[in-house]
């Protein structure tokens, strides 16, 4: 199990090296190419808006992956949110678009608590097997509890207002992508942050010593449980976005198949990678679409081959070569080692 | 132990433990020991492999649950908590195989440490921006391993890396800490040094040690008092000079050690 988390860094973001100022330019360009994607590609704006949501769930894979665990059932999360989101817009309809969102967090967190107070016991296989189970219980759940879930049809999550306006449907899909735009950088920046504090550096000792942490006066428990519940909550915000921007929720959402791609991008992107896991997504996102347009089937083998290839040759994710080429190009300049700081 | 059931009349010792017993199958590890340590000493423990040092580290810090007895520190029964309840009491310690977060620098670790001992919860603080910092590298001198700061603990020797985990140990300002073999991996040209440096510092911050040693070079000149282990209880205490001029010692333990 820890094979997928081998090559996250603990200790990247607590250190600041010589690229920052190169990584936060790239950042902000890449943002600012995000932000203008509704001017410049209308037509990818949706596609792009289901990868941040996604991406968002991914980030809160990448937080676990820190610890070295791996969850194959953080679906549960990314589902729960947006079920709360339709089943509150269901009973208060017209409700607001930001008390949809804090809805589906809230359900998200609640619920990470109850299932992080248990699977925060188990390490490895276990954890991750825990985690699975836990999504697959709750599939079942909204599978055959069909009068309140709608079954395998779901349910429909009308469209929240914003800020007190019911938008047409051009106009909200515009806000709900400027909203992942903003949460996206909000999160993101919020996960690094948080990734070099005390608390984020306590959570990532996970991977190295319990023992030592423990004899800090610390529980190994308690300190996992503060990664999940943060990483439930991404997940949260991810399927909160997801659902209002798809319109309708379905048992898909919890399915594994969804749970094993979170954890697939998060490697792909580089594991333990912030900007990994959007990068990851939209990667993801752009070859699963526009490769099933035009290559049918066997998009899931490019996929697939492509992963492999980063395993083997680039345990570091797409962010592990990003931050090589950077290097190269920074050793150039100062002739010396760059930081691995991600 | 009259004094120990007046306690308003006479200050409980440090730490106390009372027919501690326990066994790994056939093997008694503690065969009720019952001793006490008090404040302000160095006390070391030798015996020989497989007599129940490390077991008796175990028990008192709550690693390991004895089958039989108690273990009270300053006259509070501390049997039952898990290692982090009796280590934010005042009880750290080092281990003889190094205990670090291998991934992150030896002043990361002093600085987790610190973090830990202080309570901190800020997710927008940056560890490295922590006020205790300057407090870290003090220490990471103390320890002489101020030029490997910041570099990877995975990196460092097996002696470095025992010397950090004593920091580590340290950085929470114990009252009590308890020591596996402080030098054991310590380059042997440094092994008094780094102990004088070591000595020096628990008695100026108060700290009472407990130490596992096989150096009996270290145990005369560092250790204020000696107790012998043998088959799972303490066979003799007193002073370093008393105990390595006993027969009983020079035959059990010294003679291994120069075998």
């Amino acid at each position: 199990m820890s094979d997928l988390s081998q090559n996250s860094s603990s200790r990247g973001a607590v250190n600041s090296g010589s690229m920052p100022s190169m990584r936060a330019l790239l950042t902000l360009l890449a943002v600012l190419l995000l932000a203008a994607v509704p001017f410049i590609v209308p037509s990818m704006q949706l596609l792009i808006n289901l990868a941040l949501a996604k991406g968002l769930a991914v980030l809160g894979v990448t937080v676990l992956l820190r610890a070295g665990q791996v969850s194959f059932g953080h679906a549960l999360f990314f589902g729960i949110s947006a079920y709360a989101g339709a089943f509150l817009t269901a009973s208060l309809p017209g409700a607001d678009i930001i008390l949809v969102l804090i809805a589906g967090v809230l359900g998200a967190a609640i619920s990470g608590l109850l299932v992080g107070l248990f699977v925060v016991r188990y390490r490895g296989i276990f954890f991750g097997m825990l985690n699975l189970a836990f999504s697959m219980i709750f599939w079942s759940i909204l599978e055959k509890f069909y009068h309140i879930t709608g079954g395998a049809d779901g349910i429909r999550l009308t469209r929240p207002s914003v800020l007190g306006m019911a938008l047409e449907r051009d106009s909200f899909e515009a806000v709900v992508f400027y909203l992942s735009v903003v949460l996206m950088v909000g999160l993101g920046w919020f996960t690094l942050r948080w990734f070099a504090s005390p608390v984020g550096q306590i959570f990532q000792t996970i991977k190295t010593n319990e023992t030592r942490l423990e004899y800090l006066g610390l529980s190994p428990k308690r300190a996992l449980l503060s990664g999940y519940l943060l990483s439930a909550m991404l997940c949260g915000v991810g399927g909160s976005l997801m659902a209002m921007t798809q319109g309708v929720v379905t048992p898909e959402y919890v399915w594994w198949v969804r749970s094993a791609e979170m954890v697939f991008i998060a490697v792909l992107g580089g594991a333990g990678s912030v900007r990994g896991a959007f990068i990851g997504a939209l990667i993801y996102e752009i070859v699963r679409v526009y490769a099933s347009a035009f290559a049918g089937d066997i998009w899931q083998l490019l996929l697939g081959s492509f992963l492999l290839v980063i395993i083997l040759f680039a345990p570091g994710g797409i962010m592990g070569i990003v931050d090589g080429l950077m290097g190269r190009v920074s050793r150039k300049q100062h002739a010396t080692a760059p930081e691995d700081a991600r | 132990m009259t004094a120990l059931k007046k306690p308003d009349t006479a200050r409980p010792p440090l730490l106390e433990t009372r027919d501690l017993l326990i066994k790994f199958g056939g093997v008694t590890a503690a065969n009720n020991v019952t001793m006490q340590i008090e404040a302000g000493k160095n006390l070391a423990i030798i015996g020989p492999n497989g007599a129940g040092k490390t077991t008796f580290l175990n028990i008192c810090t709550g690693w390991l649950k004895p089958h039989k007895g108690k273990v009270f520190l300053e006259g509070k029964d501390i049997t039952p908590l898990p290692p982090r309840k009796i280590v934010r009491r005042g009880v750290a310690r080092a281990f003889q195989i190094p205990q670090l977060f291998t991934e992150h620098t030896a002043l990361e670790n002093l600085l987790i440490s610190a973090a830990a001992r202080e309570g901190l919860r800020n997710p927008l603080q940056n560890l490295h921006t922590i006020s205790q910092r300057d407090e870290m590298m003090h220490l990471l001198d103390l320890v002489h391993c101020t030029d490997v700061a910041d570099r990877v603990v995975v990196e460092l020797s097996e002696g470095q890396r025992k010397l950090i985990d004593i920091a580590v140990a340290l950085a929470l300002k114990p009252r009590l800490l308890l020591m596996d073999e402080p030098t054991s991996g310590v380059a042997s040209s440094q092994k008094h040094e780094v102990m004088e440096i070591l000595v020096g510092a628990l008695s100026e911050a108060g700290v009472t040690s407990v130490f596992v040693e096989h150096d009996m070079g270290i145990v005369e000149r560092h250790a204020d008092e000696v107790a012998v282990w043998n088959a799972g209880n303490v066979q003799l205490r007193g002073t370093p000079r008393e105990i390595l001029e006993h027969p009983d010692v020079i035959r059990d333990v010294i003679g291994e050690e120069v075998a």
